[in-house]
């Protein structure tokens, strides 16, 4: 397949095969011997909107799933926000523009998703992967409340009916809710919290107005804490908010979306006393690397000391209540090895830590990001690079290397069983 | 030190790249306007297959004298090719990251015997 140069030049690429691209992850996988220690990516993605003719139809309400049908006929309109950008770089990162050009055995369709993820992570060596959706993560900017239910509900069932069952075990997901309608975000942890594969729920961050604190939220809380799953913030970019009105760069608007988004949201979930109010929920932020943590926890705690009257619910400092969250790596901003130390070290990352590849976004990290730093203990290395996250989701060793790494570095007690409850009765049939 | 044969010139056109494996090792080899270039294939970001990706001119931000941006333009002479996994994005004739003189692929010799093209590994 050919790719557009400078001044129409075309330039011919291999066609994309994820297995062929990764085959320098795959060698890093052998020399480093992953298949002896249990691998967790915290967030990875597959393109759901390629499926959405599958997903459409899960629509509860009849008239936005007609609406949806319609606008879908001859490729007509977009039935979610699109962001924009330029993610491949002018077509440098070749896997976007090269991606329908990878052949699987099953064309479409959920079948083709799992076969995907699994070339990427059998090359990387990543034993389970949290899978996310990609242009669903922009729901928060829809206009409509009930258009973003209703997309969030059919990709739930979907992504726990048709895709999650065909990857072996080795997917799982946190369901993205419709924060705009915290009834309907109860409504979707009632659900399919006790789902197989769901670990827990995900507030897609990249919204102009949301209030983490608001009384409306205080029942789901609980009911994901009493529950013992994961709310998860995943972060994005928004170059049309009008606080990246001024970048004229794609890098501006993204370095900083990225970071900021979760500044924002964590800030309020922790001055607000979120922490005090759900000390068991298990609270996570990712794709935002980790720079933005060690500058949030030093402004933070450095304002509560000369305004803790604002925050009177706080028993501790800011960066306590940071230190009891998750984080997952990606992005890592690995470019001062001593100021990477520090951040590592401020967050407590050998038990708050988690890694993500990201994967096949543009800026995907490899598990050797994590297993190649100088400075971290074997301890720290095999938590971060699966056994917080066994731990957190209850997921078990694939070989018994992998179960005496576990059991050696304390992360075994919680895998025992798969990633979620047993299966609920699915949804009546379409 | 060996001498690692790729193919006749002839068989090599302008603009073209070949990828040779000897052993684990990948070597990426270039012909750009008339010159053969021969670079490690193993990304120094990430370990990436560098030498694959898209072949494009360096973007240029050309200024006027009272430094005034006139915008953005392709490169007359300046070629790059780009490593796929990330992006990261490296100098034709030197192998060096167009953003970081100091971040660099091995550089192979290339020797033309006839027409005969070796890379000296
Ligand atoms: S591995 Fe080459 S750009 Fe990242």
């Amino acid at each position: 397949m050919d790719l557009i140069s400078d001044r129409g030049r075309r330039v011919p690429i291999e066609d994309l095969n994820t297995t062929r691209l990764l085959d320098h992850a795959a060698k890093q996988a052998r020399d480093r011997r992953y298949e002896d220690v249990l691998i967790v990516d915290c967030d990875a993605h597959h393109y759901e909107n390629e499926n959405l003719s599958e997903i459409i139809p899960f629509m509860e309400n009849e008239v936005f799933k007609q609406l949806s049908l319609s606008s879908r006929t001859k490729g007509r309109g977009h039935i979610s926000p699109v962001g924009y950008g330029w993610q491949d770089m002018g077509g440098r990162v070749t896997r976007y523009p090269m991606r329908s050009s990878e052949k699987t055995p099953v064309e479409k369709g959920p079948k083709r998703d799992v076969e995907l993820g699994f070339r990427w992570m059998d090359a990387m060596g990543v034993d389970y992967s949290c899978l996310f959706p990609t242009g669903m993560l922009n729901i928060g900017l829809h206009p409509q409340k009930e258009m973003e239910f209703e997309l969030s509900w059919a990709y739930a069932r979907w992504v726990t009916e048709k895709v999650l069952p065909e990857s072996q075990g080795r997917m799982y997901t946190m369901l993205g809710l419709p924060f705009s309608d915290p009834e309907g975000c109860l409504r979707m942890v009632e659900t399919f919290g006790d789902r197989k594969g769901v670990g827990g729920f995900m507030v897609t961050s990249v919204r102009e107005k949301m209030a983490v604190y608001d009384n409306a939220y205080m029942k789901l809380y609980r009911a994901l804490e009493e529950r013992g799953l994961a709310l998860a913030f995943h972060s994005g970019p928004n170059w049309n908010s009008s606080t990246f009105q001024s970048c004229n760069r794609f890098i501006s608007a993204h370095a900083l979306g990225f970071s900021w988004f979760s500044i924002l949201h964590c800030t309020n979930w922790v001055v607000n006393g979120m922490g005090e109010r759900f000390p068991k929920l298990p609270v996570i932020w990712i794709e935002s690397g980790l720079a933005w943590i060690p500058f949030l926890m030093q402004k933070l705690d450095h304002e509560f000391m000369l305004r803790p009257s604002e925050c009177p619910l706080l028993k501790k400092k800011p960066s306590d209540y940071m230190r009891d969250m998750f984080y997952s790596t990606q992005p890592m901003e690995i470019q001062d090895m001593q100021a990477l130390e520090t951040t590592f070290r401020m967050m407590n990352a050998e038990t708050q830590l988690m890694y993500a590849s990201d994967y096949p976004h543009w800026d995907f990290d490899l598990p050797s990001t994590i297993w190649d730093l100088p400075f971290l203990s074997d301890r720290a290395k095999h938590n971060i690079i699966g056994g917080t996250a066994a731990r957190l989701f209850k997921l078990e060793p694939r070989n018994e290397a992998q179960r005496q790494n576990l059991i050696k570095y304390g992360n075994y007690r919680g895998s025992t069983a798969a990633p979620a409850r047993e299966s609920t009765p699915p949804e009546p049939a379409l | 030190m060996g001498e690692q044969y790729v193919c006749k010139s002839f068989e090599f056109k302008d603009g073209e790249r070949r990828i040779i494996r000897i052993g684990d090792d990948e070597i990426g080899v270039f012909r750009h306007e008339g010159e053969f270039f021969a670079y490690s294939n193993y990304c120094v970001h990430q370990g990436g297959p560098a030498c694959e990706g898209l072949i494009i001119a360096r973007v240029e931000e050309r200024l006027r004298p009272d430094k005034t941006s006139m915008g953005l333009f392709f490169s007359e002479k300046d070629m790059s090719f780009a490593c796929p996994w990330h992006g990261y994005e490296y100098d034709m004739r030197t192998g060096q990251h167009i953003a970081d003189r100091r971040v660099r692929l091995r550089k192979y010799q290339v020797l033309q015997k006839g027409e005969d093209i070796y890379v000296v590994v």
